[in-house]
């Protein structure tokens, strides 16, 4: 294959206000080959593929489409060139078929009047040429994950993308639907069609990329091949510094259970069930980590047990207690803390000052009300302790919650929820969307809960996360725990089977 | 570490962040009367003798400026309920409906009851009309929660509902059957029930004490502040600072009656007033303001309603009860509606006659936004808006201008302080200060 | 499958059987009291057709992700406008066009509030409301004649067909447009380009930007086209219902076209439906009235329509689903 550039940019730089997001990226895409583009959250991978789709403008730089300077002002422009993007969050009409997602922007129609049998027509030609199956007639949001990104690699192609950009695809997937991924872009491949691959995992990489680009803050620091590298040099590269790639600590002191979930049910619509009779037991002084693909329940499971959602069946203990249900007051007054998934939307509220944010769950009690009315005082001689305990950068505690980076509004969630009297700790994705620092400060602080004779149920999509850190791992799969294992005895392929939904081959159980 | 200047937010702070609030409201009030004076000039209107007279209909002597004062009071009552539930992330468009049933209801236990000394009977009549009020404001506030129906609507067709029930009742059962009335409406209330407008004198000297108690508490709040003067209990300590002001208020007071004899028989010469008409009733609405304003601000409950306003996930997350708040919210913002009602027939009307105030329902939108939707903002966009309103009349007579020209200034004014963004492009200001951050409300769904 | 099972399917059956026992009833009535039933339900037509037009505004904006609440607004001038134009030019059919192009004008205010400035768009519509009464307010003299309203069109022998020719084919144009308009809505909704991408855009505006579909500009249009219907609306009002003017004469219909919107779960099919059971609500309301069946007293009749909206709402709001992107601006990133 000659080294024809399909793709190349040069010097393109993007600002935004406070941030230079790229800064003078050049780079190039030969034809037929997969490009992996690697950093870590923040350092401007998506920012650049955005600009090459044409949803931002550069600030500065050219983009050439096989050797002729291009200007992109819209994701018209670059369709027309040949480019398709699948985003991390897909951009797909939840109540549209696949069809009409597929069609929309590019309808088939007679006269503005839709013939969507042509359409279906021609979907299904693709999808035989491909090897992509999936029913043209489903609706979009009863589809699996895995599924729906079929249909988004489906819409570029039936643009005649010649260029694939897929941005994160495989946070979503369990192993074994990674590994059809990648086998649909390597047979995307051997017709011809060129692939940037973004992603923040270092394996993936090393396994389907054919050269590999690294970026950090906004700049392309290295540039190599697999077989010219291994994963600690691109992890260094990623970060700029030594990178531990796995957690340091010492073994488990578990003693009795501190929090039970026993045969807890949650109805979705139609018969089925979201959550689907779960039992499971955190003792003090473990970690206990749930693993599976995101949207097997988790979600709902950790509200239902944090007292965000209603519970159909089943019982919750604290400490022995039975809890009543949907009642946040009476599990945090028990002992419970929750670091929630979303944290903007459930931890937070972003135009509060980060007085009231750290108080959010005990603005009740006094030192903080005074008869009728809030001490603040109090109020803000406790922000301040934590502020500083807690090392979260700001400059000072008035300021709205809003203004602080990701990582620094994730330690105020934790500061605010560890500072009180913790029993039990449901930590749900606590390092999603955090820089390494901040990733390595919530692990360590994990640990030393842990430590300090703390339950702790760890809900991540990171199947790395959960093997380092947990004792013991549950994994759910459609709303059910198939397995519950010793964490030192399960291996990934193990685990991954597991999440995908094989029953387990050896019957291993821990001591419950 | 926290800088130790922008640790505490000090007097500077706080003028800068009044300021910075102020500005915009008041912009989009200019650029409103401007666009009016286009409307008149295409009229074949001078929009300077308009406005001429429209100033003079309002404080030009002491009857136009009572009757401001007292157009002024319901609005900020409408203002209060609707800014209110606006901090819950509620729309109560519904301030009429719940006004007018406030309204009736005082009006009934006004002329209904008998033989109560008016210590009694003024506050009956009040808190009866703000109850009734509040049980209004619960329906939707009720099926909001238990059914999600949208507040926009259910308090439109609420306010249609209670034009009739009331129009019915004043027809019907309540009505004035003395000898030479047809008209719908209720009996006079009973003068025990009547909240009186006393007159006072604004003479040099009491003008003087005012501006000396008022001088006197700056200065008084801010030596307490810098000496880190600390009381553990805080409504002690308000009531401390407020026995000092009026104290020293009163001590000035009785020095300069003792010092100057003739002092407080001097009118105040640059002002076209002999005495000042005090109504009560809005007393009593500047005085829910401050209560208001506490409720919010100071308390936990404030805390917990504003949490719901701004983000209902993360109230729930908190442990607040948001279903309970949101019919609270409704509750409280139909009682301060209702409360209007009661004070306008009370202090105004002294009846209920159908037909009153028609249209309060969106002037309490206008004087929520344009007082940013801060208790103590609404004082002064309601008297602006109830100036304007007090003084079409004159407007109308000598300048000849229909009153209706005051509607659309006032849909002018909505819109400029709700396209903010026109009017800071107007004046050069920037990016939105934190100081001005409103959340409102998003369609339809469940958020 | 069976027949039933495919009714079910197409969510038709409740629908359907609904009609069914109501057309009996239609008929027997109509055996029993002729006069009675054609009064009715010749004032269900009418006095649905403002209502299901205001819908279909409400609709076609919604559909496209901006709720608009100020069809009651748009109304009025429209009927203000509309009537205004016919004491000056005589002409109906102008009349009517400017009806509808301030409509459309006040329209395109709502979409520059909701879609360019970005502003709360629950607010816009409270200020095109407001707005609407004082203009209208400020600029009507009482007393003004005009050359008279909109004549019924006969449509031929169709006409004389008993029970349902007088009522269904002896209706001014407004009447049968607005009808026309409820089909060609679904049409153009469901099963065009335009009609895809609009609903698109309500749903996940952010997908159709990333497929080039422009969603300021489908938006504009969208609320645009859809004022021009709400100002159809108040042109009939005041053009071919009452044939003249009065203050805040739309009384709420506005309103109760959102909830006539709701409850058809947001299609034109749907809401025309339920705006003739609200037709049919105020139609019976005056028959009462006229026929003093029942003693009660007018007020508490007159209240029938805002009732039926609550309940409607109370039963329907929560449940039903607007489109995912109703009510937030979009923000291009």
């Amino acid at each position: 294959m000659a080294n024809k550039h399909v793709l190349e940019t040069k010097n393109v730089a993007k600002r935004f206000p406070g941030v230079l997001a790229n800064d003078q990226i050049s780079m190039y895409l030969n034809e037929g080959e997969i490009l992996a583009i690697l950093g870590e959250n923040g350092a401007g991978k998506t920012t650049l593929l955005n600009i090459i789709y044409g949803l931002y403008d550069q600030d500065e730089g050219e983009i050439f489409i096989n050797g002729e300077k291009t200007t992109i002002n819209n994701s018209h422009d670059a369709i027309n060139q040949g480019i398709g993007m699948v985003h991390q969050h897909f951009m797909l009409v939840p109540v549209f078929s696949v069809t009409e997602n597929i069609i929309l922007g590019s309808e088939v129609s007679e006269a503005g009047i839709l013939d969507l049998n042509k359409a279906r027509r021609k979907i299904l030609e693709l999808t035989d040429a491909y090897g992509l199956e999936v029913n043209p007639d489903a609706i979009v949001e009863d589809l699996p994950v895995g599924v729906q990104q079929r249909v988004e690699i489906l819409k570029a192609l039936f643009r005649k993308a010649r260029i694939l950009i897929l941005d994160e695809p495989t946070a979503v997937l369990t192993p074994q639907e990674i590994e059809e991924l990648f086998w649909v872009m390597r047979e995307l491949k051997s017709k011809g069609v060129s692939i940037i691959f973004i992603t923040h995992k270092l394996k993936e990489v090393m396994e389907i990329a054919d050269r590999i680009m690294v970026m950090r803050r906004g700049k392309v620091v290295g540039e190599t091949r697999p077989s010219e590298t291994n994963k600690n040099e691109l992890a260094n590269m990623m970060v700029g510094r030594e990178v531990l790639l796995r957690v340091e600590k010492e073994l488990a002191q578990p003693e009795e259970p501190v929090f039970e979930i026993n045969d807890l049910v949650i109805h979705k619509s139609e018969g089925r069930n979201s959550v689907d009779h779960v039992s499971l037991t955190v003792r003090a002084g473990e970690i206990l980590g749930i693993a599976g693909v995101q949207g097997n329940g988790q979600t709902e499971l950790v509200e239902a047990i944090t007292g965000l959602r209603p519970v159909d069946g089943g019982t919750i203990l604290l400490d022995g207690k039975k809890m009543p249900t949907e009642n946040p007051r009476a599990l945090t007054e028990n002992g419970m803390a929750h670091i929630p998934e979303d944290r903007q939307k459930h931890g937070l509220v972003l135009s509060y000052p980060l007085t009231d944010n750290l108080i959010l769950c005990s603005y009740y009690k006094s030192p903080f009300v005074k008869g009728l009315t809030r001490n603040n005082d109090a109020i803000e001689a406790y922000s301040e302790k934590l502020i500083e305990d807690f090392d979260i950068r700001t400059p000072s505690p008035f300021i709205p919650a809003s203004n602080l980076s990701g990582g620094n509004q994730q330690k105020l969630i934790v500061a605010r929820e560890l500072s009180r009297d913790v029993k039990i700790l449901i930590a749900n994705q606590p390092t999603r969307g955090l820089d390494v620092g901040s990733i390595e400060y919530i692990h360590r602080t994990l640990i030393e809960m842990r430590d300090r004779g703390v339950g702790i149920l760890l809900v991540s999509a990171e199947l790395d996360e959960i093997m380092s850190l947990s004792d013991r791992i549950a994994v759910i799969y459609e709303g059910e725990i198939v397995a519950t294992l010793d964490a030192k005895d399960a291996t990934r392929e193990e685990l991954g089977l597991l999440m995908a939904g094989s029953k387990k081959e050896r019957s291993i159980e821990a001591e419950v | 570490m926290p800088d130790e200047n922008i640790n505490k937010p000090g007097a500077f702070f706080w003028l800068k962040q009044l300021w910075l609030s102020v500005r915009v409201p008041l912009a989009a009030v200019m650029l409103a009367l401007l666009v009016g004076a286009l409307i008149l000039l295409i009229s074949d209107i001078n929009p300077l003798d308009a406005y001429a007279a429209l100033f003079k209909g309002a404080f030009g002597n002491e009857k136009y400026l009572q009757r401001t004062l007292e157009k002024a009071t319901p609005l900020i009552f409408s203002g209060l309920a609707v800014s209110f539930a606006f901090k819950a992330g509620l729309f109560n468009i519904g301030a009429q409906g719940q006004l007018l049933m406030g309204a009736l209801t005082s009006a009934t236990i006004g002329f209904m009851v008998t033989g109560l000394p008016p210590l009694i009977h003024i506050p009956l009549a009040l808190f009866g009309g703000a109850l009734v009020g509040a049980l209004y404001g619960a329906i939707p506030g009720a099926l909001k929660t238990f059914t999600g129906a949208h507040e926009v609507i259910t308090t439109i067709m609420l306010n249609y509902i209670a034009i009739n029930i009331t129009d019915y009742l004043a027809d019907g059962p309540l009505k004035d059957n003395s000898p030479g009335n047809i008209v719908a409406r209720t009996p006079r209330i009973a003068d025990s029930a009547v909240i009186p407008t006393p007159q006072t004198s604004l003479t040099v000297g009491i003008l003087i004490v005012l501006i000396v108690m008022i001088l006197a508490s700056i200065v008084f709040f801010a030596i307490l502040k810098k000496i880190n003067f600390k009381i553990k209990n805080r409504i002690l300590l308000f009531f401390l600072r407020l026995a000092l002001v009026i104290g020293l208020g009163v001590g000035v007071g009785l020095l300069l009656k003792i010092i100057l004899p003739g002092f407080y028989t001097q009118p105040v010469g640059f002002l076209p007033y002999e005495a000042i008409p005090i109504p009560i009733g809005f007393l009593i609405a500047v005085a829910m303001s401050g209560v208001v304003w506490f409720l919010l601000m100071r308390t936990s409950f404030g805390f917990e309603i504003r949490t719901v306003g701004l983000n209902q996930h993360a109230a729930k997350y908190a442990g607040i009860r948001v279903r309970l708040m949101i019919v609270l919210a409704m509750v409280i913002s139909g009682f301060l509606a209702g409360m209007g009602g009661s004070v306008e027939t009370q202090g105004i009307v002294y009846r209920y006659q159908p037909g009153f105030n028609v249209g309060l329902g969106f002037d309490g939108i206008t004087i929520a936004l344009l007082g940013r939707n801060h208790p103590l903002g609404v004082i002064p966009a309601a008297l602006l808006v109830g100036a304007m309103k007090a003084g079409s009349n004159v407007m109308q007579f000598e300048a000849g201008v229909p009153s209706e020209i005051i509607d659309v200034i006032q849909a002018l004014m909505l819109f400029f302080v709700a396209a903010d963004v026109i009017v800071r492009w107007v004046i050069g200001a920037k990016e939105k200060s934190e100081a001005e951050q409103i959340k409102l409300t998003t369609g339809w769904g469940n958020q | 499958m069976n027949f039933i099972t495919h009714l079910r399917t197409k969510k038709l059956l409740v629908p359907l059987s609904l009609g069914l026992i109501g057309l009996i009833v239609v008929i027997v009535s109509f055996i029993n009291n002729p006069q009675s039933t054609q009064a009715v339900l010749g004032s269900t037509i009418r006095q649905s057709t403002p209502i299901i037009l205001g819908a279909l505004c409400g609709i076609m904006c919604e559909r496209a992700g901006v709720v608009n609440i100020g069809i009651e607004g748009q109304m009025l001038l429209s009927a203000f406008i509309g009537f205004m134009a016919n004491v000056w030019t005589g002409n109906l059919f102008i009349s009517v066009l400017a009806g509808m192009a301030t409509g459309a004008l006040l329209g395109l205010l709502l979409a520059f509030m909701s879609v360019t400035l970005k502003l709360d768009q629950i607010i816009g519509g409270t200020v095109i409301n407001i707005l609407a009464l004082g203009l209208t307010g400020y600029f009507y003299t009482a007393g003004l004649t005009t050359a008279g309203k909109i004549q019924p069109l006969t449509l031929g022998f169709l006409a004389k067909i008993p029970l349902v020719g007088p009522i269904l084919f002896r209706n001014p144009p407004i009447t049968y447009t607005a009808i026309i308009l409820v089909f060609v809505l679904q049409f153009v909704l469901f099963k065009t380009t335009w009609g895809l991408r609009t609903r698109a855009v309500g749903e996940h505006p952010r997908a159709a930007d990333t497929l080039g579909i422009n969603v300021f500009t489908t938006r504009y249009i969208n609320v645009i086209l859809g004022g021009a219907i709400a100002g159809l609306a108040g042109a009939f009002l005041t053009l071919e219902a009452v044939g003249s003017f009065e203050r805040a004469m739309t009384n709420g219909r506005g309103f109760v076209a959102l909830a006539v919107m709701i409850f058809g779960k947001w299609t034109p099919l749907g809401a025309w439906g339920a705006a003739l059971l609200f037709g049919f609500a105020n139609a019976m309301q005056t028959q009462f009235q006229f026929m003093g069946t029942f003693n009660i007293p007018h007020q508490f009749i007159g209240m029938l329509p805002y009732l039926l909206t609550i309940i409607v709402l109370a039963g329907f709001g929560g449940r039903a689903r607007p489109p995912a992107a109703d009510g937030s601006p979009y923000e291009k990133e």
